[in-house]
């Protein structure tokens, strides 16, 4: 399954898309469970050396929608362009070769392996012949240590043992991973989910990180204040049902964070707070100062 | 100061070599060992001696064989409970084949080899398919072949012992390979102890070096996630099932041709000191954290063990005690370093 050599790094043999290209362009997506729909109507784009974000509560869709780019669901409507021509991933596999790298929540590594081992495993480079052929430790090492450096990160030893690492930096060595085998689009499924504010922060610098090397990225997270300063584009997602696509330019983090809360609901809800529970009511009152209504 | 070499990092300085060497997994094993020996030197004027060594290098030898596979397949994230029985499963299947069918001995030691892999690919199928626990899927495979060691050799031979294997043609020409010894100043020496060697070295190479090593500590260690790379969890897993039932068979070969004869009951109970030995040499029960050299360090103390009380005209039901201590007391430092290992420097 595992290639004996490792594809060089991205930036070498493929040459980044000139920023702004599209890499991925999904035209009216859907996805269909039986009777059940998933997801419907969602257009948006992935640019190289641009960040999209996928904001959305749980249940509004998000993991649907990065399975479909990820290869791991077909979908069922509408046209998923990979480089302008319309295309369905069967498998995982398909989506990695296209370039399409994706790290989830558990990031995939094994916390007591050291670093440079989990960053090559499953794709170890050999030397040697026969029943001699081996890993080429020496290369390995200094590769994970360049490769992180390269995304900002320092690390004193690659020999000392994953779980070492903050989540943060964890996070990084997983992003790394996915760009030194030949990504050119990163998802990243809420990476931030699980992070204190500073770690969060940590995690936001890679990404801007990644962004600089010319690479797309699929942000997606349920928090807009994580999500706008890094954010070229914002997708809303809410009951399975895309809210629009936004560039930067179209969108202020007050008008996010409002549609992210659902600003029309929340208004009702404060009106009908008031009306439940008398006018004075903190909570209506708060609610009410919070919304602007 | 980010350069892509492998110079040590500069912040590296503080922490010193001692304290990198003592989180090595066979570090504790060492230590131990070198303990055990001064111990019984003081205690016994025979030990040693060219021939002392050469009696608890035997013991240790076989013992050794088997905890550094069973070390491998622990790292691996599983047990084996039918290790112990293989190897009296391996040589009964040799010793009625030749004795009692008139097979040709080499013909018959590799039926017993096919066999051992065979039953080492249906532990690890059974455990990779079922999803169920190594130890109750092996547990299953050990009473079987128990059973089957008893009942079949009672059938066929009327007896539960083999015998008339010096009788067999060519038993002269393989004979040497697993059961040579060697007179060195005084000291025999049996060839089971290069055997040992042989092992440990290669388990170690396989472990430190290569790809299939890199996917046993990934599959131990977190198994969900080496498969989402791409490592091939169940080729991994049934390799590292097979590998250790070919431990069995090779440490069967060993006996049989040693004292060519076996009994029935040959190998049972001992499973659990392999797992000892590789405990004691820092493997986490867990899976995912050990070593090959630490497990055959774990089988010299026990070799060193056994022997040790006898030469030093002990009462040797002492050495169940002293495993079962040994035993805790490894665990104990493990888990302290796994903690260590887990928790930022």
């Amino acid at each position: 399954m595992s290639n004996d050599t490792p594809k060089h790094q991205s930036t070498d043999t493929a040459a980044p898309a000139a920023p702004g290209t599209p890499i991925i362009e999904v035209v009216d997506i859907g996805k269909r469970y039986g009777s059940i729909i998933a997801l419907s109507d969602v257009t948006t784009s992935v640019k190289a050396g641009e960040v999209t974000c996928v904001l959305g509560d749980n249940g509004a869709g998000k993991s649907t929608f990065i399975k479909i780019l990820a290869g791991a669901h077909e979908h069922t409507d509408g046209e998923l362009r990979v480089d302008g021509k319309a295309t369905t991933f069967s498998g995982p596999r398909e989506a990695l070769e296209a370039g399409i790298a994706t790290v989830y929540q558990d990031l995939a590594v094994v916390p007591l392996m050291p670093v440079w081992r989990n960053f090559f495993l499953g794709s170890e480079p050999s030397k040697g012949f026969g029943p001699f052929k081996h890993m080429d430790v020496d290369f390995m090492k200094r590769t994970t240590k360049s490769e992180l450096a390269a995304m900002g990160i320092d690390l004193r030893d690659v020999d000392q043992p994953i779980g070492t690492l903050s989540g943060g930096e964890r996070q990084c060595v997983a992003i790394a991973r996915a760009v030194y085998f030949g990504a050119r689009v990163l998802i990243l499924d809420e990476p931030t989910a699980a992070l204190g504010v500073k770690q969060s922060g940590v995690v936001l610098k890679y990404i801007a990180k990644a962004r600089e090397r010319g690479l797309g990225v699929v942000f997606i997270t349920h928090n807009p204040h994580h999500a706008y300063p890094v954010g070229d584009r914002f997708m809303l997602l809410r009951r399975g049902k895309s809210m629009g696509d936004f560039p930067k330019s179209e969108m202020t983090l007050d008008d996010l964070t409002s549609m992210m809360a659902g600003g029309a609901e929340l208004e009702s809800l404060a009106h009908e707070l008031e009306r439940t529970m008398g006018t004075d009511s903190a909570v209506a009152q708060q609610l009410k100062d919070e919304v602007g209504a | 100061m980010t350069t892509a070499t492998t110079a040590p990092d500069e912040r590296l300085a503080t922490t010193s070599t001692v304290s990198r060497l003592l989180t090595r997994p066979e570090m504790g094993a060492a230590v131990a060992a070198i303990a055990v020996m001064i111990f019984f030197s003081l205690n016994s004027d025979r030990f040693l001696t060219t021939a002392g060594a050469g009696v608890w290098l035997e013991s240790a030898s076989t013992f050794g064989i088997m905890a550094v596979a069973v070390a491998l397949l622990m790292i691996g994230g599983e047990f084996d409970l039918s290790a112990g029985v293989m190897t009296g499963f391996t040589a009964l299947v040799v010793g009625i084949l030749t004795t009692n069918y008139g097979l040709n001995i080499w013909a018959a030691v590799l039926i017993a080899l096919l066999l051992a892999l065979a039953v080492g690919a249906f532990n690890g199928y059974m455990v990779m398919r079922t999803g169920l626990p190594s130890f109750i899927i092996t547990l299953g495979t050990f009473f079987i072949l128990q059973g089957i060691d008893l009942a079949v050799t009672k059938l066929i031979i009327g007896q539960v012992t083999i015998q008339g294997m010096t009788d067999v043609p060519f038993y002269d020409s393989i004979q040497p390979v697993f059961g040579a010894s060697f007179t060195i100043a005084g000291g025999t020496f049996y060839v089971s102890v290069l055997w040992w060697l042989a092992v440990t070295a290669i388990a170690t190479w396989v472990l430190l070096r290569t790809k299939a090593g890199n996917w046993i500590f990934a599959v131990g260690g977190a198994q969900q996630s080496a498969r989402q790379v791409g490592v091939p969890v169940l080729k991994t897993k049934i390799g590292l099932f097979m590998t250790t039932a070919a431990a069995g068979w090779l440490v069967g070969m060993i006996s049989l041709f040693r004292t060519s004869t076996v009994q029935a009951n040959t190998g049972v109970g001992q499973e659990f000191i392999y797992i000892i030995c590789a405990v004691v040499g820092g493997c986490l029960l867990t899976g995912g954290y050990g070593s090959a050299i630490g497990a055959a360090l774990g089988a010299l103390i026990y070799g060193m063990t056994f022997q040790g009380i006898t030469f030093a005209q002990w009462d040797t039901n002492w050495l169940r005690t002293f495993l079962g201590a040994m035993l805790l007391a490894a665990v104990l430092l493990n888990n302290w370093v796994r903690t260590r290992a887990e928790t930022s420097r």
